[in-house]
């Protein structure tokens, strides 16, 4: 049974236009011990998925409207607040893109990493929560840990930030960490010490992590298993490796064409997806991607594709994915 | 004539003074360009690239003097920009364009789309009123948006779009060098693409060059046909852009390109992973700035800089042990 299962999650917000369905029937499995790559351009809905786990939803505005998430064995949309805050604090954490919005700019490193020990060990003496912040800093990698005890966010870098922020996630040994573009706001070298470090402690502590990321190239350097979101659907899921190697919904398909690679050719054109992601109060009827869909046909347009499972564990959300499948036989 | 660069900026500095204490006295300084020089030829794009505070930003500014440059000359088509006046800086913006992230953020957002882009025909007293709304017209066309846009606000358009409008302004006066300063930057990654086709198109048809300032390696590779590598203010390499990403030549060229995360999960990944951050620009580390992040450093490195030499026409290196280096590499290589 998967750790963490989303079933069918519907999520609207109120907005000036009136109310739109941001996420429309999305279900996602999450198992033990995978790192589940979750990605989409702005507006997809990956970041509303995951802070509807979190029961962190801006409100009143946004709500959960249908579906469930079921996570041992409670489904996390039915608890109080009260109860939901005491999973997200032990079981599952979150980290985000610019940590300086997470961390409290008046306090010491220190205090708020002793705040979050404190939550989860309220017992513990002061000597055991310095011994163990110094230990979680040197776990992530944090140079110098008694000197930064006492320093204040923005003396940090970026980057000793978000290590900061993963050593609080840690703290209570969450079985689930949910990465929300964690080191899109930072340079490449920087990302990759995070992403290394990210992997060492989750086969070290064996938790599950959600990543979510607008970056292919994150994805396939950390994830095992792919879903690919588009317009608060999901369109495609796969394995890594299959996702990449063949991917099948059009969307996917256009997605992966469009990065510039090193190794592609210099200024040549690019292949492109035509138009632009819609907005959330212009969503397509039908097919949320159907208007911008090289195969795109009548049907498209009326009717919701759902989600089907393929072969090799493939999920594809597309009404004309069998026969296209076939073309692609017969051409090859 | 032709020979001649377009641009040739020569030991370009830029500092930038810190004040503080009782009397806001300067205390130190940010050294955010040192000593940058390069070339741009007619038609062609140098990508400048490098991490947060590399000052590759500040470069594309200083061109234009929008910080006005410490020390150092630039030369657009032989005449020096840090000498001239107000009037003719104003001029030279018809030839120097240069576009950001949101090009929306300096614009004003009660003005149409139409007013917005007739605005550099209204400074620059090009046309009449009738010939101005035609050509701008003639620029939505030409950058792949509707006529009838020239009718709506800018919030009403997505990113991408924007992005396209401020392209539109930037060759209104059909420039011969636009610096883009991370404009691709924020777009997601199906809009991003149809955005550099539209730039290599229009380099193209007008012969444009481009400064193509980004942080995406590999986006600046898929658009460059030259690159500069920036490491604390200073350029460490310049190479082709093909060659660079096939041979770099500077250990930090090599870490920086290593750490691209590749999207194939199959790929074979050869990392060199640096240790540390990128040292303050207040107090940049003597010798080669590199030094306290590079496996290869000695004690050379620590006290002499190494001048930047030319080792082909589009080549050149900073650094005591490139030819060590490089000879290690391709032993490495083919063993």
């Amino acid at each position: 049974m998967a750790l963490l299962s989303i079933e069918d999650l519907a999520i609207s917000f109120e907005t000036d236009e009136g109310v739109v369905d941001v996420i429309d029937g999305v279900s996602i499995e999450l198992e033990e011990g995978e790192t589940l790559g979750l990605v989409g351009e702005s507006g997809c809905g990956k970041s509303v998925t995951a802070l509807a786990v979190m029961g962190l939803l801006p409100k009143p505005a946004g709500r959960i409207t249908g579906g469930a998430i079921r996570f041992q064995d409670e489904d996390l949309t039915r608890l109080t607040s009260e109860e939901l805050s005491r999973v997200r604090g032990d079981q599952i954490a979150m980290i985000f893109q610019e940590p300086m919005t997470a961390l409290n700019p008046v306090h010491r490193v220190g205090k708020q990493l002793a705040e979050s020990y404190r939550l989860h060990h309220p017992d513990a003496s002061k000597n055991e929560i310095r011994e163990e912040s110094l230990r979680l800093m040197d776990h992530v990698g944090i140079p110098a840990a008694e000197r930064r005890l006492d320093e204040y966010p923005h003396q940090l870098s970026g980057g000793m930030r978000q290590r900061i922020m993963i050593a609080m996630a840690l703290s209570s040994r969450p079985r689930i960490l949910i990465a929300d573009e964690p080191t899109t706001a930072l340079d490449v070298t920087i990302q990759a010490q995070i992403l290394e470090l990210l992997r060492d402690l989750q086969s070290e502590y064996g938790m599950s992590i959600i990543f979510i990321t607008h970056d292919l190239g994150v994805i396939a350097e950390l994830a095992s298993r792919v879903v690919v979101m588009y317009a608060g659907r999901v369109a495609e899921e796969a394995s890594v490796e299959s996702l990449f190697k063949s991917p099948r919904h059009p969307y996917t398909k256009g997605l992966l064409a469009s990065i510039p690679r090193l190794e592609s050719e210099s200024k040549s054109v690019l292949p492109t997806i035509p138009g632009v992601v819609p907005s959330i109060d212009e969503l397509p009827v039908g097919c949320r991607f159907s208007n911008r869909c090289e195969f795109a046909q009548d049907q498209c347009t009326h009717a919701k594709p759902e989600l089907e499972q393929a072969s090799d564990g493939r999920k594809i959300a597309c009404l004309r994915w069998r026969e296209l499948e076939q073309d692609v036989a017969v051409s090859a | 004539m032709n020979d001649t660069p377009l641009l040739r900026v020569e030991q370009l500095t830029k500092h930038f003074p810190i004040r503080g204490g009782l009397f806001l006295r300067t205390v130190g300084h940010v050294h955010a360009v040192d000593d940058v020089s390069f070339e741009v030829r007619r038609g062609e794009t140098l990508g400048l690239v490098g991490e947060s505070g590399c000052g590759k930003s500040t470069v594309g500014k200083a061109l234009l003097r929008l910080h006005e440059p410490t020390s150092g000359s630039v030369f657009f088509e032989g005449e020096d920009v840090t000498q001239m006046d107000r009037k003719r800086l104003r001029s030279l913006r018809r030839d120097i364009q240069i576009i950001f992230q949101d090009p929306f953020e300096s614009l004003n957002s009660r003005h149409t789309v139409g007013k917005i882009l007739a605005e550099p025909f209204v400074i620059h007293k090009v046309g009449t009123p009738e010939e101005r709304q035609q050509r701008v017209a003639h620029l939505l066309e030409r950058v792949g948006l509707d006529r009838s846009a020239a009718n709506r606000f800018p919030h009403e358009f997505s990113g991408g779009q924007r992005q396209r409008i401020g392209i539109a302004r930037a060759i209104a006066l059909e420039p011969k060098l636009i610096v883009c300063d991370e404009a691709v930057s924020a777009l997601d990654v199906s809009v991003q693409s149809q955005v550099i086709n539209l730039l290599l198109d229009l380099q193209r048809e007008m012969n444009l060059a481009l400064i193509f300032i980004a942080h995406d390696l590999a986006v600046v590779k898929h658009i460059s046909d030259r690159v500069a590598v920036m490491y604390l203010g200073e350029i460490v390499e310049t190479e082709d852009a093909q060659q660079i990403y096939d041979a770099p030549k500077h250990p930090y060229t090599q870490a920086l390109l290593s750490a691209i995360p590749i999207p194939d999960p199959t790929a074979a990944r050869d990392r060199v992973i640096l240790s540390g951050d990128v040292p303050s620009p207040i107090t940049p580390p003597t010798g080669c700035r590199f030094h306290t992040r590079c496996a290869y450093a000695t004690s050379e490195c620590i006290n002499r800089k190494p001048i930047r030499e030319r080792i082909d026409v589009d080549a050149s290196i900073a650094c005591h042990h490139w030819e060590e280096i490089a000879a290690e590499r391709s032993v490495h290589a083919s063993s």
